[in-house]
């Protein structure tokens, strides 16, 4: 957080002409990403956001696709669904990950750190859909390695383990362990980033581990909770893939039509109208960005300090 | 028309997105989209046309149990170029084929030639999707079309015109272990009221001992449906007739909620990893569709020979008009876009009606009435099932209850999302015969029908 504001110092500082030349490699790195950014996020944005005002024969519609979404019987359940997942992941995410980080960073001294930090990763390192099967596996009593804990919870078959209440928690535990991990790796990179003087001033004055914590590390890691939170919620709101493997390992019998995204996929695929999907699609890009756009403002995170 | 309206759309997004290069590129690959899957959809309907045809690699789409038909007849027809894929067969109301489908209909290419599904519904969406090509317009014989068994190829005729074929009939039967049986002092059930009874006697003399499952999402195909439960009654190709609160319904679903009382049906599906290992060894009688036999016993829980028996499905007491459910029975598709058309009609004409594989290698109960009586001659001879199981099985071939059909809407989807979970948490069916009702009327009219109830 402090290294891109003092880079920035640094380049005002320089003479015009060296700063194209310093800029030119990196505008060739950025202009590889921008063909992407244009192929798979814009131009599908702009399609999805076509599709959403127009009709099956292409004609303006305005918001009747909206209305069709927000009157389908699945709509309004799954927003609940979705809302309450949000609740438990995003307060799961940020307590767990910083605090785990925080304690990561006391222990960098004792040579543990290492080791919890690629432990804590490992999860991450499996692709999305994989981590989810593992899941599959250690929920099913039958099968699972922890089949003992299930069964001591008094949960003899898979679906008692998958019964609708349950989902929320276990969604959010699903996803805190495939996605956890590189957020801590990401925090205990910021808590380095804060000066020893710091710390050490702090400790000088007379400040425990937890006065440390609470008045200087977190307040210093604000913006990369701020950050942290903008891209959770919105990869939470598309609550996608837990569900609807879920779904297809159990026959349907839990996580079918349990998200927005799933929802709008069963428009797209099993009811053949793209459009109304496409508005649950716009619907939830438009949730994503003003959420955003209200931690932003809310937090200073573009302040160069 | 169409193409009218299209212009019209481009112009509007032309003008309220256009004012970068970007968007107005954005807008254009719109268009092409468009315009592209618009001239997929039309004409296919009415009147066939045959894409192109081409010498190729013909693309054949099997579940893992029909695996084995596309392999043998790669074997017996080494000169045929195949690319054999494996999918889930659409079970349980995946959705898969249809989703690939569109997709293909978007990118106008990858369509497989022929295609196996599990379920009995895919003409409902498959025909207005110009997905399937007709089959009784020149491309398959009459006289060997004469040979599936009566009305085992309804789910595939859509107004008149037959746009698939069946690959096996799924009549439910009384599976049961007959030395067990035997051993107890048991007599076979024959009517609904015995097997009752005779479900409680079990679990009070045998308990851990099952005389069948409730926990699959096809319980309903296989109770519900016997007992001639209106609860998907397709009228017309967009209409339904729903009536889960009929006495027939909660006749059948109060027996179902006695016997999960007691325990002697089981609440897991018997496709599931914990009755397996639980349950498999505990099966005195099952009710469940033919495909049981070689699938799940002899197949899934490897119950050795001489045991399993067939008896007929119990009626109520003093019913005159004996009926039995239908559990899938799938069926086979031909695309109406190959471009190797010969060669695709010759390989499901073989899948569906050869004795080499429909006569003895096929799981299920062959709806093609001649490879029909090589299977039951098969199985007969094989020794594997202890007594006859022709007669019940080719009794219960006629039987089917045809008050319940074939919609685009998957009932064991929502039988698993909404009666399942209450069954596990101890919910009685009756009560919830309601709320299954809604769920039906829900799900069809989000896919268009209209509902009376």
């Amino acid at each position: 957080m402090s290294v891109p504001s003092t880079g920035a110092g640094r380049v005002r500082a320089l003479p015009a002409r060296s700063v194209l030349r310093r800029l030119r490699p990196g505008h060739g790195f950025v202009a590889a990403y921008v063909v992407l950014l244009i192929a798979f996020g814009v131009v599908p944005t702009c399609y999805a956001v076509y599709f959403a005002f127009t009709g099956a024969g292409g004609a303006f519609v305005g918001l009747s696709n909206f209305a069709a979404a927000a009157s389908d019987f699945r709509y309004v359940s799954a927003v609940g669904h979705v809302a309450l997942y949000l609740v438990l992941w995003l307060l799961m995410l940020v307590v767990f990950v910083v605090g785990l980080s925080l304690l990561l960073h006391r222990l960098a001294a004792q040579g543990m750190s290492r080791l919890l930090r690629f432990l804590y990763y490992v999860p991450g390192a499996l692709a999305g859909a994989a981590s989810v099967m593992v899941w599959l596996f250690l929920l099913d009593p039958a099968v699972s390695p922890v089949g003992f804990l299930l069964r001591g919870l008094g949960f003899q078959t898979f679906s008692q383990v998958i019964a609708p209440s349950h989902l929320p928690v276990l969604f959010t535990l699903i996803a805190f362990w495939t996605g956890a991990g590189g957020w801590i790796v990401v925090m205990y990179g910021a808590l380095n980033n804060i000066s020893p003087d710091v710390l050490e001033a702090a400790r000088i004055d007379g400040a425990g581990p937890w006065q440390t914590a609470r008045r200087i590390q977190i307040p210093l890691l604000r913006k990369w909770i701020v950050y942290m939170v903008i891209l959770a919620f919105a990869g939470g709101t598309q609550l996608f893939v837990e569900p609807q493997l879920l779904s297809q390992a159990s026959v349907g019998v839990a996580g079918r039509d349990y998200s927005l995204n799933q929802l709008s996929y069963d428009f797209a695929f099993q009811n053949n109208d793209i459009n109304t999907a496409a508005a649950i699609s716009v619907e939830l890009l438009v949730v994503g960005l003003t959420v955003a756009g209200v931690f932003v403002a809310r937090s200073g995170f573009f302040d160069a300090d | 028309m169409t193409a009218k309206i299209r212009a019209v759309g481009a112009k509007r997004s032309g003008k309220g997105l256009g004012r970068t290069g970007l968007l107005a590129a954005g807008g254009a690959l719109v268009l092409m989209a468009t315009a592209a899957c618009g001239s997929g959809s039309a004409g296919a309907q009415n009147d066939f046309r045959p894409v192109k045809q081409t010498d190729g690699t013909l693309t054949v789409w099997v579940d893992s149990s029909r695996l084995a038909a596309a392999k043998l007849y790669q074997k017996e027809h080494p000169s045929v170029k195949m690319d054999i894929v494996t999918y889930d067969g659409d079970a349980n109301g995946s959705n898969y084929l249809r989703t690939k489908v569109s997709l293909f209909d978007r990118t106008r290419h990858g369509w497989p030639d022929v295609v196996f599904s599990t379920q009995n519904n895919e003409t409902s969406w498959a025909v207005q999707a110009g997905f399937t090509a007709p089959l009784d317009k020149g491309l398959i014989p009459k006289s060997t079309l004469a040979g599936w068994a009566k009305g085992a190829n309804d789910p595939c005729t859509v107004n008149g015109t037959l746009y698939c074929l069946r690959n096996d009939l799924a009549q439910t039967v009384l599976w049961y272990n007959a030395p067990l049986m035997k051993k107890w002092g048991y007599q076979v059930p024959t009517t609904w009221e015995q097997y009752e009874a005779l479900g409680k006697k079990v679990a009070s003399e045998h308990p851990g001992y099952l005389v069948g499952s409730a926990g699959d999402v096809f319980t309903p195909e296989i109770y519900l449906w016997a007992a001639k439960c209106g609860a998907n009654h397709i009228t017309g190709p967009k209409a339904v007739t729903v009536d889960t609160g009929s006495a027939t319904c909660k006749r059948m679903a109060t027996l179902l909620d006695n016997l999960i009382e007691k325990k002697a049906l089981s609440l897991s599906s018997v496709f599931s990893s914990d009755f397996d290992k639980n349950a498999a060894d505990k099966i005195l009688m099952m009710p469940g569709p033919s495909w049981y036999g070689g699938s799940l016993f002899e197949g899934s829980f490897k119950t050795p020979a001489h045991r399993i028996a067939v008896a007929p499905m119990p009626q109520w007491a003093g019913d005159s008009h004996p009926s039995v459910g239908d559990v899938g029975g799938g069926t086979w598709l031909l695309s109406a876009h190959s471009a190797h058309l010969k060669a695709a009609t010759a390989f499901l004409t073989w899948a569906t009606t050869s004795d080499d594989y429909q006569g003895k290698q096929a799981p299920g109960y062959p709806a093609y009435a001649p490879a029909a009586r090589t299977w039951l001659a098969h199985k007969a001879s094989s020794g594997y099932y202890a007594g006859d199981i022709t007669r019940p099985l080719r009794t219960a071939a006629d039987q089917v209850w045809t008050g319940w059909g074939y919609g685009q809407f998957s009932q064991e989807a929502i039988w698993a999302a909404t009666v399942t979970p209450g069954l596990t948490a101890g919910k009685s069916i009756v009560s919830m015969l309601p709320a299954w009702e809604n769920a039906i009327a829900n799900y069809a009219r989000t896919d268009g029908y209209k509902v009376s109830r």
